[in-house]
């Protein structure tokens, strides 16, 4: 069998004296497309943030591995440098600091990391152009500070943008959807799935099935009450869709219907 | 305190590089001030009489005085009979050229990254490089002198245009302005002068390079620029000083007079003199006076200031913009880590018809420091058609440090317009959180925004010192959050 990508174990973790993840297990393979849904409240983007390092969670019990290594045990900067990406569900603005310096600092860590020389200023830009043209973004995007004055549909955009140029092993992609219309919605999805190699592995959390549409996922996961309730195949996602969450969270009442 | 904190923390604490002591023999009089004092520096510097006159009279003005207390900065009261008034590095023999300089003394430059070798400069910039009292060398003067520039110490400017000095000195801060121009006026030892002809673009930048190394020493130095009908200069300053325990006096004045029609000159301070240490313990106060005054038609002073150093500072570069369409322009960046306190901001004084000015000021506070921006913009009667623009922006980095703000605005035109923006942001967790889940560290992180908050400004700040700024800054950060 193949190295896991990330291999997470019985994961336990809350804020004071709150538990949100209950025990979590999900195994993710190099290739593989996992979504993860459920109702608000459920722990979905308490796991997203728990995988990229946000500090205020306390983890109380169980184990993160990523390609091997301990998850858990590294800093924020060296799980993104490894190739852990979050696209956030809400970027945040950071006013002043222009988007391509930021984007080339981000890169030349990344590349740092793996052994490969920074990239100039030329070859940097040519490398954006070229990925800018995927997710249909315009120019003058880069030249503006982060995420600044960006429409909700930009932001969402300069994520998967910024994705596409970093070319993390895993991405995790936090209700990317949210917030987005139709046309957006598809763009965005495309750029992922053009982004999808043998290799790297997608983490796609998601409230609504219609982002499955467009991102088809081998393994679908429903997040309940802070544990894994059912996996399924994309069909699963479609069920959900079709009978909404409460048959799976209250079977007992729905069979009694 | 979360992780991130502490990493700004570390970062903020980086120690101050430049705090040496260069051994060479000095020649220093006595502590204590009195008129003995005066006549014996005025002695010392072999003065025409006219000088030792205002010296005195502006000493016994100063005895009218108290020391002003409306600062936004708390600090034991100084004792003014414990400082020293006159240190200078004893040369060996009369300076004819930059070879009989004190080897020392060059190393001193050489490693503050200050090359006082002409030939191994490579940037088109005049250097005076002042030590404690006394100018040490002033380079590029004969290359100057054929385009008619005059750049020199201001002893020997004393000596060389006693008429310049005579018509200009306190022109534009009087010994009278404030208790400390006084006390700098009684006092004070040298400086750089700087003369431009009419017609005359400046070819390179001029610089004065400030550095204190005795201890227990005042510096009191005036820097005096006169430009003509249609000249041109753009002049930088730089500061350092050892790292000592006890709090030294920097009380200086610059004053620039842009005398002709469509005169300009440019001033940029990079500020970094010793902070103190992290426990407040040292540092330099540095409160000084600065003017500029447009007198000429359409003529500009511009102000640019970075101060990172210093453990108070307390300084109002202002322009009176007395000439018709003249122009007057402040940037600063200000920023107090630790226990520093920085009251700072400007005077825009609009007398002419049409004057503009624009005021653009960035104050940056971490650790515990308190960052104050104090500002008056004043439209006299006359000034028809006057124009202000003012930003204030404060940088919170950390729980534990403050900005304050304190606008003055006074209008005595109904044609004018005065415009005034202040906004006061902190650096976020979230945002710090961003950056590392993209591969940059919290360091980085926090230096890019500090970068980023203080862009308008650098972009005012000639090429090489805008780079000189932004490392400045990341090093002055260094454990600065909290």
């Amino acid at each position: 069998m193949k190295q896991p990508l990330l291999e997470i174990k019985d994961l336990r973790a809350g804020v004071e004296d709150k538990a949100i993840l209950k025990g979590i297990n999900l195994t993710i393979l190099p290739g593989e497309v996992h979504a993860v849904m459920g109702p608000n409240g459920s722990g979905k983007s308490t796991l997203a943030s728990i995988l990229a390092g946000r500090e205020g969670y306390e983890i109380t019990s169980g184990t993160v591995q990523f390609l091997g290594q301990d998850l858990l045990a590294m800093a924020p900067e060296e799980r993104a440098r490894a190739g852990v990406f979050l696209a956030f569900q809400y970027p945040v603005e950071i006013p002043g600091v222009n988007s391509t310096y930021f984007l080339k600092a981000a890169l030349n860590e990344v590349r740092k990391h793996r052994g490969l020389p920074e990239l100039d200023a030329i070859d940097f830009l040519q490398l954006v152009k070229e990925k800018m043209r995927l997710l249909e973004l315009k120019e003058d995007l880069l030249k503006r500070p982060v995420n600044e004055g960006f429409s909700g549909g930009e932001k969402k955009r300069n994520e998967i943008f910024q994705m596409a140029v970093l070319e993390p092993a895993l991405a995790i992609l936090d209700e990317t959807d949210s917030g987005l219309d139709i046309d957006a919605l598809k763009i965005v999805a495309e750029g992922v799935n053009k982004l999808k190699r043998p290799d790297t592995g997608q983490l796609v959390i998601t409230h609504y099935q219609r982002l499955l549409d467009y991102i088809i996922p081998d393994y679908v996961h429903v997040l309940h009450n802070g544990r894994i309730v059912r996996t399924g195949g994309k069909e699963l996602a479609l069920e959900l869709e079709e009978k909404g969450y409460d048959w799976l969270i209250h079977p007992a009442a729905a069979a009694g219907v | 305190m979360s992780s991130a904190t502490a990493t700004i923390e570390e970062f903020v604490n980086k120690e101050y590089q430049y705090g040496f002591v260069t051994d060479v023999e000095t020649d220093m009089i006595p502590p204590g001030l009195n008129e003995d004092v005066v006549r014996l520096i005025s002695a010392k510097k072999k003065e025409p009489a006219f000088l030792l006159e205002w010296r005195l009279k502006a000493y016994r003005h100063w005895l009218t005085l108290t020391e002003p207390t409306w600062q936004q900065a708390h600090y034991p009261p100084i004792d003014y009979q414990a400082a020293i008034y006159y240190a200078a590095p004893k040369p060996k023999k009369t300076l004819g050229s930059l070879d009989e300089v004190d080897p020392e003394i060059l190393k001193t430059f050489d490693k503050l990254g200050i090359s006082l070798n002409e030939q191994k400069r490579l940037s088109g910039v005049a250097m005076d490089a002042v030590v404690d009292s006394v100018s040490v060398a002033t380079t590029f003067s004969t290359e100057l002198a054929k385009h008619g520039v005059i750049f020199c110490s201001f002893s020997e400017a004393v000596h060389k245009h006693p008429d310049l000095i005579e018509k200009y000195l306190g022109s534009v801060v009087p010994y009278t302005d404030n208790f400390f121009a006084a006390l700098n006026s009684a006092v004070f030892s040298d400086g750089s002068f700087c003369y431009i002809p009419k017609g005359v673009r400046c070819p390179m930048e001029l610089s004065t390079y400030f550095r204190i190394n005795s201890a227990n020493t005042g510096q009191f130095e005036r820097t005096l620029i006169v430009a003509e009908e249609g000249a041109y200069v753009s002049y930088l300053e730089g500061c350092t000083a050892p790292m000592r325990d006890e709090n030294q006096l920097h009380a200086a004045v610059v004053e620039i007079v842009a005398l002709g029609r469509k005169s300009e000159v440019k001033y940029s301070t990079v500020q970094n003199w010793y902070p103190g240490d992290k426990n407040g313990k040292g540092g330099i106060y540095n409160f000084v006076t600065k003017r500029g005054k447009c007198l000429g038609e359409s003529s500009k002073i511009s102000w640019t200031q970075v101060e990172t150093g210093s453990a108070i500072t307390w300084k109002y570069p202002s322009v009176l913009l007395l000439g018709d369409n003249s122009i007057g322009e402040f940037y600063s960046v200000a920023l107090t880590n630790n226990l520093q306190q920085a009251d700072t901001g400007t005077k825009m004084v609009h007398v002419g018809k049409n004057t503009r000015s624009t005021i653009i000021s960035k104050g940056i506070s971490a650790g515990r420091g308190q960052n104050s921006y104090r500002g008056l913009v004043k439209i006299a009667k006359q000034a028809t058609g006057a124009r202000n623009f003012s930003q204030c922006d404060s940088l919170l980095v950390g729980d534990r440090c403050g900005a304050h703000t304190f606008p003055y605005i006074e209008v005595k035109n109904t044609s004018s317009q005065v415009e005034h923006e202040a906004s006061t942001s902190k650096i976020g967790e979230d945002q710090i959180f961003y950056c590392n889940q993209r591969g940059i560290s919290t360091q980085d992180a926090v230096s890019m925004i500090v970068n980023g908050f203080c862009k308008e400004v650098f972009r005012e700040l000639p090429m090489e010192f805008a780079v000189e700024a932004q490392k400045l800054l990341g090093v002055s950060l260094e454990g600065s959050v909290g």
